[in-house]
C-alpha cells in the first residue's frame, strides 16, 4: 500500500454574505496517516472546512494542498472534487436510492470505467471488510442506519482514496450503536493507515476516534492538539467549555500555584497550564475530578447544598449549588456517597493541576 | 374510529357511474350498434388511418418537444444563478395562463400566414411569399410545445427542489464526471417527475382539439375527425373513433404508470438545493440575453392578443402590424347584447359547474381520506377517469346518452338545453377539484376529527369546524383551477353548445371565421381578464385564510 498523503490548509477563508458564518483565514496541517477531528458548535465553520477540502466549495482566499510522503505539495485549491480522489461519507450517507448495495459501492469504480466483473468483485471485498458480506444485492432503502453508514464507508474506501472525509459519521446512530461504532471505526481506520478528517459536534466522538482534534469557533481555529491537550490545557474559555465538563470560575496564578476565588473563600492548587497574556482576568477550569466533597464544617471550603447526586458505577457525581459568590453549580466526582441530596456540604480542590484560561471578551 | 358511510358512498359512486361511466359505455356500445361494420369502416378508411397516425405522431412529438424545452429550463432555473433568472422564472409558467383557444389564436396572429412574425421575416428578407405556412403536424407540435412544456418544467422543477444535492456531491467525489453523474444518478432519480409530466403532456396532446382544428390545414387527427363524423351524421363511425381515442389514452396511461411505479424512491436527508453562480465570462454575458429573448417569446402571444384587440377590423391587410387602432371592439362588447350574451353564459355555467365540483369533491375526498368506506378503491379510480378520457370523447358520450327522457335507462333530455354544458364542465373538472381537496385532507392529522368527536362534537360540527377548515386550501385551489378551465372551455363546448348557451370560446371562433380579428381578440382579452380575476380572487381568499 502506498504511503498516505497529508493536507495543508494555508490561510483559507470562505465567507457567506449576510450570514456572518464561514471560515476566516484558517491554517491547519493534517499529517499523513493521522485521524484528525474537526469539532465545534453548529455554525462554527467545521462543515464548510470539510466541504472546501472535498472541493464542494471553493475558498475565497487561501490555499489547500495535498502533501506527499516526501514533502512535495500539490495545490488542489481549485481542483474539481472528481479529480481529487478523496473518499467522503456524508452526514445522511447520500446513498443512491435507485441502486443496490453493491452498485452503490462499485459506483466510484464504474466512474473509473473498470470492467463490470472486476468492480463487482472489488465491491464485494469492500463490503466484506465492513462486515456486510451477503448484502450485495439488497436495496439500500431497506438498510438500518448502521448498515447504511457502513455501505457509505465501503463506497468511499473502495476507490482507495488519498484522504477520507467523514461528515458527522456517528450522528445518525442510536446511542448504544454509537459507542460500539466509535471503537470499530478507530480500529478500522488505523488498520487502513489512511489520512482521515472527520467533522463532529460531539466531543466524545472526537476523543474516541481521533489522534488530534482541531476546534473551530465562529470560523476561526481555537486550538489543535491531542485530546489530552484540549482537555488539560485548553487554549481558551470556549475550548474549556466545549470539551469536557466543569465550571469556569475567577482565578489567578501565583508562582506555580493557581489561586481560585469563589465569594470570600480562596483555595490554592497546583498550576497546570496558563495563558501567556498576564494582567488579564483569568478563569480556572474546575473539572469534576479536580474537586472533592467535604464536611460542611470545613471553613476553607466552598459551602453549598447538594442538588443532585448520581451513582455512576465506581463513583458518585454531586452537583453542589447555592454557593456564596456564584450562580454556577459545581460538579464534583467523588468516591463516596455519604452525603444525601439536600445536605449542606463543602467543596475543596484536590491536588491536581488546574488549567487557567483568559476570561472571554477582548481577544 | 373511522366509520363506513355506506349510504353516502353509494350515492357518490352512483353519480360517478351515471355521469362518467354510463356515457362512455354508451359510446362503446354504440360503436357496435351495426355489428362490426363501423369498426370495419374505420380500419378500411384511409382518412381514419391518417387521423390515428397523426394523433400518435403529434402526441409523441409533443412529449419530446416539451421535454427538450422543459427539462433543461428546469435545471437552468433551479441549479444556476444568473442575471435575469428571477424574471425568467416569473414568466416561465405564463403559457399555462392562456385559455386553450386563445393561445392558438395568438399563434395564428404571430406565426400564421399573415402573422406579425411571418410578415416581418418576409419584409426583412424581401420575399414575395410568406417564408412558411404555419399548418400541419409541425405547426400543431409547435403550439403544443409552447403550452405544454410548462407541465414538464413544473414537475421537474419540483423534483429538483426535493432532490438531495449531496447525492450529486457524493457522485462527483467518487470520480463521476458531469455527464456520467447526470446519466447514472440525477436523471434516474428524477424519473418519477419526468414520467409524470410526460404522461400529462401525452394525454393533453392526444385530446388536444384547438390546435389541430385551427392549424390542421387539412390534416386529420382523431379528436377533430370525431366532430367531422358527427356533423356528417355518421354516428357509428364517430363512436368508433371516440372509442379508439379513449383506448389510446388508457393504454398510454397504463404504460407510463407502470414505468413510474417501478421507480419511486424516498429521498433521504434534506433536499438542499444551492444555485451555483454562472462563472464563465461568455455565459455571464449570454445568460441574460438568452433569458430576455425567452421572456419575449413567452410574452409575445399575450401581447399580440392585446394588440389585435385594439386593431380596427378590416384595416389590417398586408402590413406587418395592424395600422389603425380603436376602442370600438371593446365598445361593441359592452353595448351589443348579442355579444355580451356569451360572456354571461360562460360565467354562469362555470359558476354552476364549479359549485357542483366543490360540493362533490369535498364529499368524495372526505370518503377517500377520512373514512373506511367500502369501495374506496373504485371511487378513486372513477374520480380519476375523466382525466384520462379526452374531452371530445366525454362530450360525445354525453351527446349520445342524454338525448332523450327515459326513466328506465336513467336518461334525461339535456342535449340542446342549457344544462348539457355545465354538466360537461363538471365532469371534466371532477379529478382536479377532488385531488386538490384530497391533498389538503391528507395533510390533516386524522385523529383530530376523532378528538373533536371525542370532545362531544356532533358529526356535523366536526365537519364544519375541523374537516372543512383543513380542506379549505385545496378547496380554494381546486375551485380556482376548475372555474378557470370552465370559463374558457372549448373542446367539449364545440360538440355540445347551442346558440342560446354558446360560451365565450365559441363566440371567439365565430368572430374568427367572420374575419373579425379585433372582436375575437377583444373577447380573448376579456377572457384572460376573467381568468386573472379568478386567480387573484383565489390568492386573496388564500391570504385571508392564513
Amino acid at each position: 500500500m502506498s504511503e498516505p498523503s497529508g493536507l495543508r490548509l494555508d490561510g483559507v477563508s470562505r465567507r457567506y454574505e449576510g450570514s456572518g458564518r464561514g471560515v476566516e483565514s484558517l491554517s491547519l496541517d493534517v499529517r499523513p496517516g493521522e485521524l484528525l477531528a474537526l469539532i465545534g458548535a453548529s455554525g462554527s465553520g467545521k462543515t464548510t472546512t470539510l466541504r472546501m477540502i472535498a472541493g464542494y466549495e471553493a475558498p475565497d482566499a487561501g490555499r489547500i494542498a495535498l502533501v506527499g510522503a516526501t514533502g512535495t505539495e500539490r495545490d488542489i485549491t481549485r481542483e474539481k472534487p472528481q479529480r481529487r480522489g478523496f473518499g467522503m461519507v456524508f452526514q445522511h450517507y447520500a446513498l443512491f436510492p435507485h441502486m443496490s448495495v453493491q452498485e452503490n459501492v462499485a459506483f466510484g469504480l464504474e466512474a473509473r470505467r473498470m470492467p463490470k466483473a472486476e468492480r463487482l468483485a472489488q465491491a464485494a471485498e469492500a463490503l466484506a471488510s465492513v462486515g456486510l458480506a451477503g448484502y450485495a444485492t439488497r436495496s439500500v432503502q431497506v438498510l438500518s442506519g448502521g448498515e447504511q453508514q457502513r455501505v457509505a464507508l465501503a463506497r468511499a474506501l473502495v476507490i482507495e482514496p488519498n484522504v477520507l472525509l467523514l461528515d458527522e459519521p456517528l450522528s445518525n446512530l442510536d446511542p448504544t450503536l454509537r459507542q460500539a461504532t466509535r471503537d470499530e471505526l478507530r480500529e478500522m481506520l488505523h488498520r487502513l493507515h489512511i489520512t482521515v478528517v472527520f467533522v463532529t459536534h460531539d466531543q466524545e466522538d472526537a476523543f474516541a476516534v481521533a489522534d488530534r482534534v482541531a476546534m473551530l469557533c465562529a470560523g476561526r481555529l481555537e486550538q489543535v492538539g491531542t485530546p489530552e491537550d484540549l482537555y488539560q490545557a485548553p487554549a481558551s474559555a470556549v475550548v474549556a467549555r466545549f470539551v469536557g465538563r466543569g465550571a469556569l470560575v475567577p482565578a489567578h496564578a501565583e508562582g506555580d500555584a493557581a489561586v481560585v476565588t469563589i465569594g470570600a473563600v480562596q483555595q490554592r492548587g497546583p498550576l497546570g497550564s496558563a495563558p501567556d497574556a498576564r494582567g488579564r482576568a483569568q478563569l480556572a477550569v474546575l473539572r469534576p475530578e479536580s474537586l472533592t466533597v467535604v464536611d460542611a464544617a470545613d471553613a476553607e471550603s466552598w459551602r453549598g447544598i447538594v442538588h443532585t447526586r448520581r451513582f455512576a458505577g465506581d463513583h458518585y457525581v454531586y452537583r453542589v449549588g447555592d454557593i456564596a459568590g456564584t450562580d454556577d453549580m459545581l460538579e464534583v466526582r467523588c468516591e463516596h456517597g455519604r452525603h444525601a441530596e439536600g445536605d449542606a456540604v463543602g467543596v475543596r480542590l484536590r491536588s491536581r493541576p488546574i488549567a487557567l484560561v483568559a476570561a472571554a471578551g477582548a481577544p | 374510529m373511522k366509520k363506513r358511510f355506506t349510504g353516502l358512498t353509494i350515492a357518490v359512486l352512483a353519480l360517478l357511474v351515471w355521469s362518467v361511466v354510463y356515457p362512455n359505455a354508451t359510446v362503446v356500445v354504440g360503436s357496435f350498434a351495426h355489428g362490426l361494420s363501423d369498426w370495419r369502416a374505420f380500419f378500411a378508411s384511409p382518412a381514419d388511418h391518417e387521423a390515428l397516425k397523426n394523433t400518435i405522431i403529434i402526441s409523441v412529438a409533443s412529449v419530446v418537444a416539451s421535454m427538450a424545452i422543459g427539462i433543461p429550463l428546469a435545471f437552468l432555473l433551479t441549479r444556476f444563478e444568473f442575471r435575469g433568472r428571477r424574471m425568467m422564472s416569473a414568466f416561465a409558467t405564463l403559457p399555462a395562463a392562456l385559455p386553450p383557444l386563445v393561445g392558438v389564436i395568438a399563434f395564428l396572429f404571430l406565426y400564421g400566414e399573415s402573422g406579425v412574425v411571418t410578415r416581418a421575416v418576409q419584409h426583412v428578407l424581401g420575399l414575395s411569399h410568406a417564408p412558411w405556412t404555419f399548418t400541419g403536424v409541425w405547426a400543431i407540435v409547435f403550439v403544443h410545445a409552447y403550452t405544454m412544456y410548462v407541465y414538464v418544467f413544473l414537475f421537474v422543477s419540483a423534483g429538483l427542489e426535493r432532490y438531495d444535492s449531496s447525492l450529486d456531491e457524493a457522485a462527483s467525489g467518487l470520480g463521476a464526471s458531469r455527464t456520467f453523474r447526470l446519466r447514472r444518478v440525477t436523471l434516474p432519480l428524477l424519473t418519477p417527475s419526468i414520467v409524470g409530466s410526460m404522461l400529462l403532456v401525452f394525454m393533453s396532446a392526444l385530446g388536444s382539439f384547438s390546435a389541430p382544428f385551427i392549424f390542421g390545414g387539412g390534416i386529420r387527427v382523431l379528436s377533430t375527425q370525431i366532430l367531422v363524423s358527427k356533423l356528417n351524421g355518421s354516428m357509428g363511425l364517430a363512436y368508433v373513433e371516440t372509442s379508439m381515442l379513449a383506448l389510446t389514452a388508457v393504454v398510454g396511461l397504463l404504460l407510463m404508470r407502470r414505468v413510474e411505479r417501478r421507480r419511486d424512491y424516498a429521498m433521504s436527508g434534506k433536499g438542499r438545493t444551492t444555485r451555483t453562480a454562472v462563472h464563465s465570462r461568455g455565459w455571464r454575458i449570454a445568460a441574460p440575453v438568452i433569458a430576455a429573448v425567452a421572456v419575449v417569446f413567452l410574452i409575445l402571444p399575450h401581447a399580440m392578443v392585446v394588440l389585435v384587440s385594439f386593431a380596427r377590423d378590416g384595416a389590417w391587410t398586408t402590413q406587418v402590424l395592424p395600422p389603425k387602432y380603436t376602442l370600438d371592439n371593446f365598445r361593441h362588447l359592452a353595448t351589443d347584447p348579442d355579444l355580451w350574451q356569451p360572456i354571461a353564459n360562460s360565467v354562469s355555467m362555470a359558476a354552476i359547474a364549479t359549485s357542483a365540483n366543490v360540493v362533490f369533491g369535498l364529499l368524495a375526498a372526505y370518503l377517500l381520506v377520512l373514512t373506511r368506506a367500502p369501495g374506496r378503491k373504485l371511487l378513486g379510480l372513477l374520480v380519476a377517469l375523466p382525466w384520462a378520457i379526452p374531452a371530445t370523447a366525454i362530450a360525445l358520450g354525453l351527446a349520445a346518452t342524454f338525448d332523450r327522457n327515459s326513466i328506465v335507462t336513467a336518461r334525461m333530455l339535456l342535449v340542446g338545453t342549457f344544462w348539457i354544458l355545465p354538466l360537461a364542465y363538471f365532469i371534466r373538472n371532477i379529478p382536479i377539484v377532488t385531488n386538490a381537496i384530497e391533498g389538503s385532507l391528507r395533510q390533516m392529522d386524522p385523529t383530530i376529527e376523532d378528538a373533536a368527536r371525542g370532545l362531544g362534537a356532533s358529526w356535523w360540527l366536526a365537519m364544519r369546524r375541523v374537516v372543512l377548515p383543513a380542506a379549505r386550501p385545496g378547496l380554494v385551489a381546486g375551485a380556482m383551477l376548475a372555474s378557470v378551465a370552465a370559463v374558457g372551455e372549448f373542446v367539449a363546448s364545440i360538440v355540445l353548445y347551442t346558440h342560446s348557451n354558446r360560451p365565450i370560446s365559441m363566440e371567439i371562433l365565430s368572430q374568427l371565421r367572420g374575419l373579425s380579428f379585433g372582436t375575437a381578440a377583444a373577447y380573448s382579452v376579456l377572457l384572460i381578464t376573467v381568468v386573472l380575476a379568478i386567480t387573484m380572487g383565489a390568492r386573496w381568499a388564500e391570504s385571508r385564510m392564513a
